[in-house]
């Protein structure tokens, strides 16, 4: 039976055998990784999504200057910035775990369309181990479901809404930066203080997940002062021009006008609620107010001279005296020419934050970050002390009121700081209402 | 074989070729060497690829064949990526309803649409569309929010109904977008040396889906239906004194085109269940045109061509920072190097259009049939060269 078993077929089927007990190994040798883009060589990869067109692009400039600042100083260049003063010490300027920083940029465009496609791309093509950065809260929330989905560590950039750390909360997501309810509480005693309790406020609204929640949040805390609520009027993102949204203002019997628009559209809008002469009016017998709930530089900048005198809060400000702000302050003005903005020291913050997780936590995997991360209390990095408080992973620090410059020196000092609110008045329960309805769920190590 | 034949049965073979093999094609570069930048083989982008192919197809069926120019076909494409996410949200994570329903949806919307346009042709209806996508992307972006959630985009939760699947997964997050069970966004990975080819559950759905819509857009095109669609393009007058009625005929195509579109829509959202407005915008209708005309309009390979050239260029040369560029040119003496860097930054980064753009202007100005008469030219170059090289052969051979 010689031809059943020849020297050939054996070897043939031997081939064709060992080939396909061989296939399904190397199919699975990616899955063979604890989690999703392990990282394996020398190197491990950050990417920053953040917005570089679009109403936002300003801060999404300087959130990239941030971040390329924040590589600089984990890989040992530069003078190390805020590595000097953070409280934890567990980065020693070699990287992260010994791997040198690399990252990958991309463009969310500020649409949650484009940025979950820039994020995937990071993350399938590039290998991304963590994502960061956007500065807008529609992305944040759509880039954060993305990160769950993935498993990947997303750290918010510049966001808002209370939804981010509210009802779409997610396990693989931080959020460093303050929130709309936190701005109202910091907000609403100092307006009584200004303006008196006996207002009608007229809101201009951002229609967009962050302008329905800091509208939500000013409206119940100034309510609480006894100020009245006249209209709130809802504008698209995309606007620009809004004088049609102004010319109905001078009619309501409103007193005050609260813009709820950040970036470009609060430029454009403060700017035609001044032409309008709304500032120069009188009414019920009192001076016309404006208020900006969010406030920051880079909008004072774009709105120059109409931006005196004008309050609102804000995370972060350059010209805070502790000296993780100098050190920052220093090394962001030595290497750019100009004082970094608030939204670069969130994105600084953030990143350092993720690298000190991953070396207290020993490893990369998204779940043992997401653990060092929860209900960690550190300071040195600008804000004095702060707590990620576990329960929704948001950040809880004091608040800064602020207030345009009457006379400012210079292009930097066009804010100045009226109040720190601190942390215990801006803290609320977990299950506020105001964030309920959500739930962190399980962390997400993908693979 | 299918009902096709000839040169027609081969483009589909070429076509199911490089869509099952696209994994390997897209991803030529190994991935340690500096070229891996212009790799395109990640699920993601290709199937962007498969998708966006998918819509052009069917515009292509209108444009190509009647000649009707749509410039409001994102508002399909829209309409589409809703239905589908809201199937999502209310019965089952399952994508089979969620994509049918999304061509039904679409396809109606189409229908209204189509009704009140087509009784005006050439620019006319073309500015009409243009309005109806305008109406839709604003009643999506401000007036409808409870149904599309505005700027912020239909996203899924945990407390949807999904009455016919699971509001939570087991480890207490959102379910993810499956075929019976099996996960859309679930990839195997082949390693083999430094290349790693990645291929996703995902990504076969949409090839598979657009080797279907391909078909059916030759049976379309070779069909009587579709040689009725060409007269309209080519003398729509003449057909109407011959006593046809041509109105059923381009509002049908119309339709179908607009079916096509609904189906991009609902594949979108079944590989990201997400919406947004912003999928309706005229920029994204234009997009759709460029890639047809880039591609060649009329031509049935040409609108996939198109879709694949100017995706690639979003997703690739978009990621092209500075920082790259001195990687690049890193050999080069310093002020050259920055001169050269500032230079090329204009057109690579979030100055791809530019360069986009560029090579819009030159495939339409000297390839007026799109990158497909750019393929023919180079095909009878070399096979005219070959003849001739044959005829002197066989000239020059002495007659014994």
């Amino acid at each position: 039976m010689s031809k059943l078993l020849t020297r050939r077929g054996l070897l043939k089927s031997g081939a064709v055998g060992g080939a396909g007990l061989a296939l399904p190994t190397i199919f699975t040798a990616s899955s063979a990784s604890a989690f999703t883009n392990e990282p394996t060589g020398g190197t491990v990869t950050l990417g920053f999504n953040v917005p570089q067109s679009g109403p936002y692009a300003d801060e999404g400039a300087d959130e990239l200057r941030a971040y390329e600042l924040a590589v600089e100083h984990l890989n040992g260049e530069g003078d190390g910035g805020m590595l000097n003063t953070f409280s934890s010490k567990a980065l020693g300027g070699n990287g992260i775990m010994g791997k040198k920083v690399a990252y990958v940029t991309g463009d969310t465009q500020t649409k949650s369309d484009a940025a979950r496609a820039s994020a995937k791309s990071m993350i399938e093509k590039d290998g991304a181990i963590m994502i960061t950065g956007g500065s807008s809260s529609g992305v944040a929330v759509a880039v954060q479901g993305l990160c769950q989905e993935a498993g990947v560590i997303f750290m918010a950039g510049l966001t808002h809404s209370n939804d981010t750390t509210g009802k779409d909360k997610k396990a693989n997501g931080f959020r460093h930066f303050f929130n709309a309810y936190m701005s109202a509480a910091a907000l609403a005693p100092v307006l009584e203080k200004l303006y008196g309790s006996d207002r009608a406020a007229y809101h201009l609204t951002a229609d967009y997940t962050w302008g329905w929640t800091q509208q939500e949040s000013i409206q119940a805390a100034t309510e609480a002062i006894g100020w009245r609520t006249v209209n709130n009027v809802l504008t698209p993102l995309a606007a620009t021009d809004f004088s049609s949204y102004i010319a109905p203002v001078l009619n309501s019997g409103a007193d005050v006008l609260v813009l709820n628009h950040y970036g470009g559209n609060m430029v454009n809008s403060l700017t035609n609620a001044v032409q309008f002469g709304l500032r120069e009016k009188q009414v019920n017998g009192k001076n016309f107010e404006i208020v900006v709930p969010l406030y920051s530089e880079l909008m004072a900048k774009g709105a120059g001279q109409n931006i005196k005198g004008i309050v609102g809060s804000q995370n972060w400000d350059w010209k805070l005296g502790d000296e993780g702000t100098a050190a920052f302050v220093k090394s962001f003005g030595t290497k750019y020419g100009f004082p970094p903005s608030q939204a670069a020291q969130t994105c600084y913050a953030q990143t350092m934050l993720y690298a000190d997780a991953v070396e207290r936590a020993g490893s990369f995997n998204p779940c043992a970050v997401g653990e060092a991360l929860a209900g960690f209390e550190f300071d040195g990095l600008g804000n004095g002390k702060t707590l990620y408080r576990a329960d929704d992973h948001q950040c809880f620090k004091d608040v800064l009121v602020v207030k345009g410059a009457e006379d400012p020196q210079d292009e930097f000092h066009l804010v100045e700081i009226v109040e720190v609110t601190p942390v215990a008045q801006v803290t609320y329960d977990p299950e506020h209402p105001m964030f309920a309805g959500g739930a962190l769920g399980e962390c997400n190590p993908g693979a | 074989m299918l009902g096709i034949k000839g040169k027609d049965l081969t483009l589909l073979c070429v076509v199911a070729v490089l869509a099952l093999c696209a994994p390997f094609i897209l991803n030529p570069f190994p991935q340690s060497s500096a070229m891996a930048q212009f790799n395109a083989g990640y699920p993601d982008l290709m199937q962007r690829f498969v998708i966006f192919g998918i819509f052009a197809v069917g515009f292509n069926i209108l444009f190509g064949l009647t000649g009707y120019l749509s410039f409001g076909h994102a508002a399909f494409l829209g309409v589409g990526s809703y239905s589908a996410v809201w199937m999502f949200k209310l019965l089952s994570m399952n994508v089979i309803p969620a994509i049918i329903l999304s061509v039904i949806v679409a396809g109606l919307f189409a229908l209204v649409i189509g009704f009140v346009s087509l009784r005006r042709s050439g620019i006319y209806f073309s500015i009409l569309t243009l309005a109806f996508a305008q109406m839709s992307f604003n009643l999506a972006y401000s007036v409808l929010t409870p149904i599309t959630n505005g700027e912020t985009g239909l996203q899924l939760s945990l407390d949807d109904p999904r009455i016919f699947g699971t509001s939570v997964s087991d480890t207490g997050g959102i379910p993810v977008t499956s075929l019976f069970g099996m996960e859309m966004r679930e990839t195997s990975t082949l390693s083999l040396g430094d290349w790693s080819f990645q291929f996703s559950n995902g990504y076969y759905l949409c090839a598979v889906l657009l080797l279907v819509s391909f078909y059916i857009s030759i049976r379309i095109f070779r069909s009587p239906f579709g040689l009725m669609l060409r007269a309209v393009k080519s003398n729509q007058t003449r057909l109407n004194y011959t006593g046809l009625n041509t109105r059923p005929y381009t509002l049908a195509a119309f339709v179908i085109s607009g079916m096509y579109a609904g189906l991009a829509g609902g594949l979108l959202a079944s590989m990201d269940p997400l919406a947004g407005a912003e999928r309706m915008q005229w920029t994204a209708s234009g997009e759709v045109v460029l890639m047809t005309i880039l591609g060649g309009a009329g031509t049935l390979i040409g609108p996939v061509l198109g879709a694949g050239f100017i995706k690639y260029f979003e997703n690739i040369f978009s990621k092209i920072n500075d920082n790259v560029l001195h990687q690049w040119f890193g050999g080069l003496p310093e002020g050259l190097e920055n001169a050269v860097v500032w230079f090329t930054e204009h057109f690579v980064g979030s100055g791809w259009n530019l360069t986009l753009g560029l090579l819009f202007m030159l495939v339409v100005t000297f390839l007026p049939g799109g990158l497909v008469e750019g393929g023919t030219r180079i095909g009878r170059l070399i096979r005219g060269k070959s003849k001739r090289a044959e005829k002197k052969a066989a000239q020059s051979k002495p007659a014994e």
